[in-house]
């Protein structure tokens, strides 16, 4: 820009750089989707494989088209009562232009839909991992679309949009650690509570069938996740974008030592899955807090939430709920404690004024985040277990017990993971679905091979 | 004849083909198994649960041989297969009937 000429801060342009920094960063927030099917595929046994991959999948194909239909409007459009959205403009993505900005940004709306197109996707996935081997697939595609419409446009608009009671409120949440995190977390809760456990839960053993597959999943989150927090800021021109990506680098690190010291203190080896679940436990709770803390203090917030989601995840075999792949006792407790921490470590200089309570800012803002936390996780606990029985009483969540203890891979998708069939592979193709010469050609084909044995 | 199988740890497969290779036996056959003794397998951690697995790798090796040789040949095996360690696993031989050279039709002692 030459010398002398100054945009007025009010008039936000489109920027280019801003505008293609963000279009990647939604591309590496897609990608967390299928690097939470494969984090939560390698751990299930080996029949349920195919169903854990899908449930995930799933998600991008429904969430997407409701995103598009009316999710984007209800979670920012106008306010309505500071509960939900609604714009017509944005019913269908009809109404927004090409060169229209995201009110008060430097990134065209169609930019800011993308972005948050690809958390949508990924929450309702994210509770998956708590329904592991026992769910229809058809009740988990209803619920999804009933989960996305009634819970998570609209809790996205509490905490994101303009007019949201807890965006009002001012509660911190940087890149969804309530939104996201907490929401899924505490619907799993209450889903598992309304469809019950596994069929030899506590009894049979559960073993994760491929921890090789379970940490390239993390690995493909905590790549992505990159995208989720340093894009959240929306552009890239005043440093906080990095500062969140340092943040989450820095309490992924933390998070993953400490889980793997606990299990070395409490069980004696540093193992694969703790390496892999420490890191997403670190990854949950910077989230929220990463616009807010120092690096210093996302040590902190990486190493306590590590520390307490390994504390966590055994606590669902004391209480006896099935959260099969610690939904509960990752996402909801890192979510909640890195909301929390926020009220403790903001330093009041980065994202917002708001000093946490170690840095002078007293009581305040640990209410707010208190406040923020207990009703999103209120609402999502209670209106997931609603829908969950609307669905069981309606189609039924479950599989029979016979087809679970075979395995729901094969009732729900007609496929198996892999093949471990030796001697010969004990399949055979049938007939009507092997490509092979038309039926008026058999008979010359016949021909031609006695013609070959002739000679 | 007598058939000497031996139910042992993956690792000691080499040593034990040499040495049954050094004695002069003509072949044999390997399979993977699994299982455990005294021992009773290992236990593994996930997120704090632990679970005994009871079945641990082995591999089975099975030789026949003629009467005469199976005694001496059950302690090449077994020596090759020692490290002395809990796990080392079972060797033993019983009596057979008959064995028949698929390709020839020999019978006895001659299909070996």
């Amino acid at each position: 820009m030459p010398p002398g000429i100054t945009i007025a801060a009010d008039a936000p342009q489109l920027s280019a750089a801003n505008t293609g920094f963000m279009l990647i960063c939604s591309a590496l927030v897609m990608l967390m989707t299928p690097g939470l099917a494969f984090f939560y595929g390698g751990m299930v046994r080996v029949k349920s494989t195919l169903n854990m991959l899908m449930m995930s999948f799933i998600s991008l194909g429904i969430v997407t088209i409701l995103w598009v239909l009316y999710g984007f409007s209800i979670a920012f459009g106008t306010d309505h009562g500071s509960l939900f959205g609604w714009s017509s403009d944005y019913v269908g993505l009809s109404g927004i232009g090409l060169n229209e900005l995201w009110d008060g940004y430097t990134i065209p709306v169609y930019v800011f839909a993308v972005f948050q197109l690809m958390f949508a996707i990924i929450t309702p996935a994210l509770i998956s991992g708590a329904l592991a081997d026992r769910v229809k697939f058809t009740a988990w595609a209803l619920f999804v679309a009933l989960w996305a419409t009634v819970v998570y446009f609209p809790v996205a608009h509490w905490v994101w949009g303009a007019g949201g009671w807890a965006f009002e409120l001012g509660v911190i949440d940087f890149a969804g650690g309530t939104a996201v995190h907490i929401n899924a977390g505490a619907a799993a809760l209450g889903v598992i509570l309304v469809i019950g456990k596994r069929v030899g839960f506590k009894k049979d053993p559960m073993r994760p069938h491929s921890l090789p597959l379970v940490m390239l999943g993390a690995a493909l989150l905590w790549f992505g996740w990159f995208g989720f927090n340093a894009g959240s800021w929306l552009g890239n021109d005043d440093g906080v974008g990095a500062m969140m990506f340092l943040n989450t680098q820095v309490a992924t690190a933390a998070a993953m030592l400490a889980w793997l010291a606990y299990e070395k203190i409490r069980h004696g080896a540093f193992t694969t899955l703790g390496a892999a679940s420490g890191a997403v436990a670190g990854l949950v709770a910077i989230t929220p807090s990463g616009g807010s803390v120092s690096p210093l203090g996302a040590i902190a917030v990486g190493a306590i939430a590590g520390l307490l989601c390994a504390m966590a995840v055994g606590l669902k075999f004391k209480f006896g709920y099935d959260d099969s792949l610690d939904v509960v006792g990752v996402h909801l407790v890192g979510g909640v404690v890195g909301s929390l921490l926020v009220g403790f470590f903001a330093t009041g200089g980065v994202q917002s004024d708001a000093k946490g309570l170690f840095y002078g800012g007293g009581l305040d803002q640990l209410g707010k985040q208190a406040a923020g936390v207990g009703a999103v996780l209120a609402y999502s606990l209670i209106a997931s277990a609603i829908l969950a029985l609307l669905v069981d009483k309606t189609i039924g969540m479950r599989v029979s017990e016979d087809e679970e203890v075979g395995g729901i891979d094969q009732v729900q998708h007609a496929e198996t993971a892999y093949d471990f069939s030796g001697a010969g592979g004990g399949t055979a193709p049938r007939t009507a679905s092997v490509p092979g010469p038309p039926a008026q050609d058999a008979g010359k084909a016949a021909n031609e091979k006695n013609k070959r044995v002739d000679v | 004849m007598k058939l000497i199988t031996a139910v042992v740890k993956p690792h000691r497969l080499d040593e034990i083909k040499e040495a049954l290779q050094a004695f002069g036996v003509q072949g044999l056959t390997v399979t993977e198994a699994s299982g455990y003794g005294r021992q009773r397998g290992h236990t593994e951690v996930y997120r704090g649960a632990e679970y005994t697995v009871d079945l641990v790798p082995k591999i089975r090796i099975e030789v026949l041989v003629e009467d005469d040789d199976a005694e001496q040949l059950v302690d090449v095996v077994v020596k090759a297969a020692r490290t002395g360690k809990i796990g080392d696993g079972k060797v033993w031989s019983v009596p057979v009937e008959t064995a028949v050279r698929v390709r020839t039709g020999e019978r006895g002692p001659d299909a070996l």
